[in-house]
């Protein structure tokens, strides 16, 4: 007789995981898809929203910097307002220059967000990380059901709400001049609209999204470490917006859950056919196959699944110094 | 009118432009006898720089030949044209800033044999004194007159059959123009073919033997050069194409 | 404060130079940043590691440490046989990824394909060896003192000497020869190049043999200094980003100055506050050239 709760229990935890990867999918199509930027440091974006919402929100603790014990949603507030803070910045030395300088500058956020981290006790916890991160229906949180399906519902709605604010934004003036940006970067000046600032709008909203997700998985998981927002993230971030189609808001909500089924169930193939001391380097072929089909499909097919919508215009690349 | 047969380069009804579907030049054929100089004219727009760029194989051809000395270059790659022996230069950033005037001219000897190198270099030098007194300056402090030398220097030193040169005269004053012609006039008495595109149809039209006029990615009118300056009929075309703005040294 | 921090400097200076200088070709001529030239770095160290070994076992006597080095002769024929590999290596990830895109004119696009095809090459390493850090000896050496409070081993000597022999060597590949000339020129203006006779695909081929196999003794140098781990060239990445953009993009000298800036400011750095935050010193160094002078110290201004 198949345990019908375990079940559900287990799939509103696939379920969270993969909508909060979605949030910062959605994030990053409003960076990349929709503005063409290319964001190597995902991670340190999300992150930077995880550890401002914790710090934000976890009761003061002796010899620690932050625990101001508010409430979540302020939490996640002050999360996309720091992700945000830190795009705008990194935004505003790259996006006048080259696209690459872009990638390679938010590389160096992510592997300095992520020292930051790893070495600032004070304030981060350090390899420790910080813990009791108050959760959403804290009280259910005996009955994993009922606590399961609750954070679902909270999490769905949320990439619900940020599903249709983003595809009002796209059919706004403003995505409007930003399609307009992208496919022709002359004419768009000549109309009098600045690239570049529309370009950080985006960029920002789109990093401040990032940092709402790191938040919200923060706050259903209840602690957070460094080793959480390595290369690795990025990369599956990337890979569920490449495979569910780039320039496209549901090609990422699908890329997410699609990708972090595979990932899950190789995870658990992994867990079940290899023994312990090999399960490392099963999971190192793991993300090789990953990284390969990401090439791959980058070459073959770089509209995605989904992709119905063009990509980026070549200008983009032509226009730089 | 030279005969086809004999001509050094034929471009025939050829189509040509950046994105495939888009064509800038659109089914125009010329030809270009083995020691004239020949001068491609028309308004802007109409797609002179694309096929003389096309011909040289920086442009994708879509459609119809290009054939060089009896050769078809057509789907040849721009590296393997200069190698037959169609040297180009193109109108802007046209000699390699970064690097000296020896650089440039020792890069181009190239496609050489290694024994011909430095001879070749020194017979430009001989051609060019202005040239061979700044060796080891970097090509970008080189004055626009100079530069434009250092262009056409690095072009003759493999010692092509077709010189093809986009607007020459571009950015130059009155008196270096008419030096810069002097000198094409010179080179083609040394059995070398030109192909030129210009806005300076006054210049062009002194030194060339014959002219085409392009417009809207065709020819519209071909012939000898000496009479086109008072042809009724190019003045028309050229007003014609003048809806959108003057060229400069237009025929007057 | 000692001046130790000099030699510390100069030390990871060369080494971060050997792979800048490929990242710097790469972007100049190919113009994409490739996120996986660290790959080149950790791929160069391991097989030259399997190499050694196999050249170890053949030949007798050839793991016999050269005078005061910790290596045998097995380890610098196994290098330059690594060096030859690891650009094939480079030449293979064009030809089956970049090249291709390249040819659609996606440019934003290769760089997104090097960084999945690092994060496949990395984890393939370390599939193949696991995570755990090894070495091409395990001889201790011990630190000289060379005057001014400053000790080097011989090792550190030694790779200091090759480093500056390679780069003399590139210096004079890229300004005396005519495959240099041809780099020079496709990586200023590519077009002006094709109609001056240059194969710009030949030179493509060139440049990434080149950064591969100076990437490989980057490898073979970090491996021997410090530990062999799959991370070891990711880890480097930030540092040759930002001496390549320090130095100006497309500027070897300026590759190498870039990177002995980041080197001694690193040391520098891990002298005062700790090795822990070594990492984001080329990160501040990088925003520090984006916000005063973009195109680096050598580059031309816009």
């Amino acid at each position: 007789m198949p345990d019908l709760a375990g079940l559900i229990t287990y799939a509103s935890f696939f379920f969270v995981t993969a909508l909060v990867n979605a949030i910062v999918c959605l994030g990053l199509n409003l960076q990349w898809g929709q503005t063409g930027l290319f964001n190597v440091g995902i991670a340190g974006f999300v992150a930077i929203g995880a550890y401002a919402s914790a710090l934000l929100t976890t009761p003061a603790i002796e010899g620690h910097w932050g625990g101001f014990a508010l409430p979540i949603v302020i939490g996640w507030i002050g999360a996309m307002a720091a992700a945000g803070a830190l795009s705008a910045f990194v935004g505003a030395i790259t996006l006048r220059l080259r696209a690459d300088y872009l990638a390679i500058t938010t590389f160096g956020v992510a592997v300095t967000v992520h020292l930051v981290a790893l070495n600032a006790q004070r304030l981060t916890g350090g390899a420790f990380g910080i813990g009791f991160i108050p959760r959403p229906f804290e009280s259910l949180a005996e009955k994993p059901l009922q606590f399961g399906v609750a954070n679902l519902a909270v999490v769905a709605a949320l990439v619900g709400i940020l599903y249709v604010a983003l595809e009002r934004l796209v059919r706004s003036p403003w995505g409007r001049v930003l399609r307009a940006i992208r496919e022709d970067e002359r004419a768009a000046r000549s109309l009098g609209k600045n690239p570049t600032h529309y370009r950080l709008q985006a960029f920002a909203l789109g990093g401040a999204i990032m940092g709402l997700g790191g938040a919200v998985h923060a706050h259903y998981i209840g602690f957070i470490a460094p080793e959480n927002y390595q290369s690795a993230l990025t990369f599956q971030i990337w890979a569920m917006l490449i495979v569910g189609g780039s320039g496209n808001n549901r090609g990422a909500i699908i890329g997410a859950i699609l990708i972090w089924a595979l990932w899950s169930a190789s995870g658990l193939a992994i867990g079940a056919f290899f023994p312990a001391e090999e399960q490392a380097r099963a999971a190192a072929l793991r993300i090789a196959a990953i990284g390969a089909m990401l090439a791959t499909m980058i070459v073959l097919r770089p509209r995605g699944l989904l992709g119905e919508r063009a990509t980026v215009s070549r200008h983009l690349d032509d226009v730089r110094p | 009118m030279n005969d086809i047969r004999r001509a050094i380069l034929v471009v025939d009804n050829l189509v040509a432009g950046y994105e495939p579907g888009l064509p800038i030049v659109n089914g125009a054929s010329l030809s270009l006898g083995a020691a004239e100089i020949v001068v491609i004219l028309g308004p802007n727009g109409a797609g002179k720089s694309t096929l003389i760029k096309a011909v040289a194989g920086l442009i994708p051809i879509a459609g119809g030949k290009v054939i060089l000395a009896g050769k078809d270059i057509t789907r040849l790659p721009a590296h393997q044209i200069a190698r037959n022996g169609l040297a180009f230069t193109p109108q802007t950033e046209n000699v390699f800033a970064g690097m000296t005037v020896d650089d440039n001219l020792r890069l181009a000897s190239g496609i050489l044999a290694v024994s011909q190198r430095r001879a070749r270099i020194e017979e430009m030098y001989a051609l060019f004194p202005d040239l061979a007194r700044q060796r080891r300056l970097l090509a970008g402090r080189l004055s626009g007159g100079q530069r434009q030398m250092l262009a056409i220097g690095r072009a003759l030193l493999v010692g092509p059959s077709v010189l093809a040169l986009d607007e020459p005269s571009a950015g130059l004053s009155p008196r270096l123009v008419d030096v810069v012609f002097s000198r094409l006039n010179d080179i083609r008495a040394s059995g070398v073919a030109i192909v030129l595109v210009e806005q300076n149809a006054r210049a062009a039209l002194a030194i060339a033997d014959r002219a085409y006029i392009m417009s809207e990615g065709r020819i519209a009118h071909e012939g000898a050069a000496p009479g086109l300056a008072t042809d009724p009929a190019v003045a028309a075309l050229y007003l014609g194409g003048l809806k959108a703005g003057t060229p400069r040294g237009a025929a007057s | 404060m000692t001046l130790q921090f000099v030699a510390d400097g100069l030390i990871a200076g060369a080494l971060i130079g050997l792979g800048a200088i490929g990242v710097t070709l790469t972007y100049s001529i190919l113009r994409f940043a490739n996120f996986a030239h660290g790959e080149f770095i950790s791929f160069g160290a391991y097989a030259t590691l399997l190499l050694a070994g196999a050249i170890g076992a053949i030949f007798a006597g050839s793991t016999q440490s050269i005078g005061s080095l910790s290596i045998g002769w097995a380890v610098v024929a196994a290098g330059l046989i690594a060096m030859a590999l690891t650009g094939l290596l480079a030449l293979a990830l064009d030809f089956l990824v970049f090249r291709r895109l390249r040819e659609k004119g996606a440019a934003i696009t290769t760089v997104m394909a090097s960084f999945g095809a690092s994060m496949a090459l990395r984890a393939l390493l370390e599939f193949m060896f696991t995570s755990r850090p090894t070495y091409f000896s395990r001889d201790l050496q011990i630190a000289m003192p060379i005057g001014l409070g400053i000790r080097v081993t011989p090792d550190q000597m030694a790779l200091l000497g090759v480093t500056a022999a390679l780069l003399i060597a590139v210096h004079l590949l890229l300004t005396r020869t005519q495959t240099g000339r041809a780099m020079r020129a496709v990586s200023e203006n590519p077009s002006l190049a094709r109609v001056a006779g240059i194969d710009v695909d030949r030179v493509v081929r060139t440049t990434w043999l080149l950064g591969g196999s100076l990437a490989c003794a980057a490898g073979v140098m970090l491996g021997l200094l410090v530990q062999i781990r799959p991370y070891m060239g990711f880890d480097l990445l930030l540092p040759l980003f930002a001496a390549a953009i320090l130095g100006g993009i497309g500027s070897v000298p300026g590759a190498v100055a870039g990177a002995l800036i980041v080197g001694v400011s690193e040391a520098a750095a891990v002298q005062m506050v700790g090795a822990e935050w070594r990492a984001a010193v080329a990160f501040l160094l990088l925003s520090g050239i984006l916000l005063i002078k973009p195109t680096g110290l050598f580059g031309k201004s816009e």
